[in-house]
């Protein structure tokens, strides 16, 4: 066993995890930011191609309580306002932070860029071409954290529970992906900042690290979760033909930049029959997006191969090539050429809205435990504005490391207990090769099948309660106990992956099968229709080895903004 | 469209032991990427097979990095195609484990 000590624990190098560290390190604490993968490689923030929201005022005027306005609008009465505040009145300083920093925005005629973006009033999001914002704030974000030598960092070290004494987060246990040893971490405060749970879908846009450890290793701690049924879905995720190094949700920015136009099989224009007209502009907002593409797949009236088709063939060839210079050589090579083609699109999982219930101040239930990024709940309720991601994980993690610093420097000593985190490490320990393992790797893949079946945008009773008897049995199948692990065993990271992806996915569930209305992410075919009375945010905690669920009325804002 | 068969040749094992290549027939379609033949072998073959990656389509992570006959590539760009393909870990890389070798810079490793 390998033991280690610090005042502030960061779980996840993304762009909240990254923030934390840098803000504890800043207020004079020691941290140690862990990564189950490479720092700054593993999550979504570097995989995030478009834009990042903020009221900066460089394009044309704005101010935050228009952005708080329009995110509070898109959560559908669901939002933590505090959240959102927080989120929107803290963007700017985080932005021009960056800027300083030379991430490298947008500029125009002598300004920061600002586009667009569906949902937002005015042009609000910076962006750093050519779709080359998460790879930029990633690249930014590391430069600064090797200038501290106050934090260390660690990859390859796969955190598999909080280890709680006498009711207070004390540390963490975690498994050395490369030699197999377990390792104890001791810490005075502990930041979660894990990232989203899309890789439960088929078709994600995610990474192999999201599968929603922090909301496992939360709950099992003894915090809550919120919103938990709010699953994000991109309307359109690359589909056909097969594209490989892109991203699938590359087509975004092609809208923002271009228009582009959603067909159905005859090629006709179908948005407006779904209550939004586009003609040309890009206003559609996700869930209305979503919503009319499955509706038109299921009326009969998809692409080949079960999406729409979204065409430039009317963007002239010098203008795509303005627009997106090399990215259009990159689309040549896996044969896609827009100007005689369009390309096929569909729904992919994306973002969580729901997570780890935190205060503004990022604080869990849990003394000691703090969470920040995609793995907080609650700022943007039921629809998340494109945009908010990264500003979400820039701003909630500097003010959870600078929480957690304050709180680390107050304690004397973390307060570890060996017999507190025996279990924890028990888990891990050197054991022989149970006889009848199930492949892993199977199972995840029918977990991921049963998620997009059953627990998509678009849900009923029968087949979320469907999804629940099968998670149960695939509980049985995983078995109690991994494998001993060797150097990088994927045998056991798919084990204790596993755990974590059955108890999110049974999160999702049961908020969903509870929540019976309609309402933003969240699509009930048998409750279609929002419905005042379901003005409640539900929570989630875990309580002798069983979810319980529970719900309260939705925080209203204080006044009215903007 | 039409399936056809990738033959895969892959250097498996760990430091300290000697190295066995491993073949696996894969069937895919074209277009298709070879960390896609990768992860259909973990799922219907051979779930032990040890491979690192995290983004899978964005080649954004950069941590898919193996040899195809004997050159460094992405997993994750390079294509499959039909007949025989030589799959190797990096040869100038210490080996962890099959396909997997030590890639973190070294100030940001737990050991060294
Ligand atoms: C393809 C894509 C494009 C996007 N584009 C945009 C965009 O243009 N604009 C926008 O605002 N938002 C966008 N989003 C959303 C946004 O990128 C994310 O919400 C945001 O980056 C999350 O940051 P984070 O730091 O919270 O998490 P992440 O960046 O996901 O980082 C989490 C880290 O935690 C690590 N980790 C997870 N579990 C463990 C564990 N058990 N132990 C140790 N480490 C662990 C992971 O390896 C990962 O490195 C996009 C998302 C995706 C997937
Ligand atoms: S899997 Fe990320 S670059 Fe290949």
């Amino acid at each position: 066993m390998i033991r280690l000590e610090t005042d502030v624990l960061v779980i996840g190098a993304g762009g909240a995890g990254i923030y934390a560290a840098i803000a504890a390190a800043r207020d004079g604490c020691s941290v140690q930011l862990i990564d189950r993968s490479l720092i700054g490689r593993g999550g979504a923030t570097v995989m995030a191609q478009m834009t990042v929201s903020v009221a900066l005022g460089a394009q044309c005027p704005d101010h935050w309580e228009h952005h708080l306005a329009d995110t509070l609008a898109a959560g559908r009465g669901l939002c933590d306002p505090a959240l959102s505040q927080l989120l929107c009145e803290n963007a700017a300083p985080r932005i021009r932070e960056m800027d300083a920093w030379k991430v490298g925005w947008a500029r125009e005629d002598g300004h920061i860029k600002q586009v667009h973006a569906p949902g937002h009033d005015r042009p609000r999001c910076v962006y750093v071409d050519f779709l080359n914002t998460g790879p930029a704030v990633s690249r930014t974000l590391r430069a600064q954290l090797n200038r501290i030598p106050a934090i260390r960092r660690i990859g390859d070290v796969l955190i598999t529970d909080i280890v709680v004494h006498e009711g207070e987060a004390v540390g963490a246990v975690g498994l050395h992906l490369v030699s197999g040893e377990t390792v104890a971490l001791e810490a005075k405060s502990i930041v979660i900042a894990t990232g989203g749970l899309t890789r439960l879908y088929r078709r994600n846009s995610g990474s192999l690290n999201m599968g929603g450890d922090g909301y496992a290793l939360a709950l099992r701690a003894g915090a809550e979760l919120v919103d938990m049924e709010f699953v994000q879905f991109f309307p359109i995720g690359h589909l056909a033909p097969r594209m490989i190094g892109m991203d699938p949700i590359m087509w975004d920015p092609f809208r923002y930049k271009l228009g582009g136009r959603l067909l159905n099989a005859a090629g006709e224009e179908f948005a407006d029959r779904y209550g939004q007209a586009e003609s040309g502009n890009y206003v559609l907002t996700r869930d209305v997006a979503t919503y009319a593409i499955y509706k038109e797949v299921e009326a009969g009236r998809g692409s080949p191969a079960g999406g729409a088709y979204l065409s430039f063939a009317h963007v002239p060839e010098a203008e795509l090539r303005k627009a997106f210079g090399p990215v259009i050589d990159r689309l040549a090579k896996n044969n896609i050429d827009l100007t005689k083609m369009p390309v096929e699109v569909a729904p992919i999982a994306h973002y969580h809205m729901g997570g780890v219930r935190a205060n503004a101040a990022m604080e869990t239930r849990v003394p000691n435990l703090y969470a920040a990024g995609e793995a907080v709940g609650g700022a943007n309720g039921a629809n998340r504005l494109s945009g908010n991601g990264i500003t979400e994980a820039f701003v909630f993690g500097e003010r959870a490391g600078t929480t957690a610093a304050a709180r680390a420097k107050a304690r004397a000593a973390s307060g570890w207990n060996d017999a507190a985190a025996a279990r924890a490490l028990e888990l891990i320990g050197k054991r022989s090769q149970a006889a009848a393992a199930p492949n892993t790797a199977a199972l995840l893949i029918e977990l991921q099948a049963l998620m997009s079946d059953c627990v998509g945008p678009f849900r009923t009773e029968d087949k979320l309660q469907q999804a629940l008897t099968k998670l149960q049995q695939m509980q049985r199948e995983l078995g109690p106990l991994p494998a001993a692990a060797t150097q990088y065993d994927m045998v056991c990271l798919d084990w204790f992956d596993l755990r974590n992806m059955l108890l999110v996915a049974q999160c999702v569930v049961r908020a969903a099968i509870a929540r019976k209305e309609s309402r933003g992410a969240h699509q009930r075919e048998d409750f279609p229709g929002m419905l005042p009375e379901w003005n409640l945010n539900q929570r989630l905690s875990w309580r002798e080895g069983e979810l319980s669920l529970e719900r309260v009325p939705a925080v209203q804002p204080a006044a009215k903004v903007a | 469209m039409t399936t056809k068969t990738a033959r895969l040749h892959i250097r498996r094992g760990t430091p300290g032991a000697p190295a066995r290549i491993e073949t696996f027939e894969v069937p895919f379609t074209p277009g298709q990427s070879l960390l896609d033949g990768l992860r259909w072998i973990r799922a219907k073959l051979d779930p032990t097979l040890a491979i690192r990656f995290s983004c899978i389509n964005a080649n954004a992570c950069k941590e898919c990095m193996i040899e195809l006959e004997g050159k460094a590539a992405y997993a994750c760009t390079e294509r499959l195609r039909e007949g025989d393909m030589h799959v190797a870990p990096l040869s100038n890389k210490a080996l962890v484990h099959d396909l997997v070798t030590e890639i973190a810079p070294r100030d940001e490793r737990l050991l060294d």
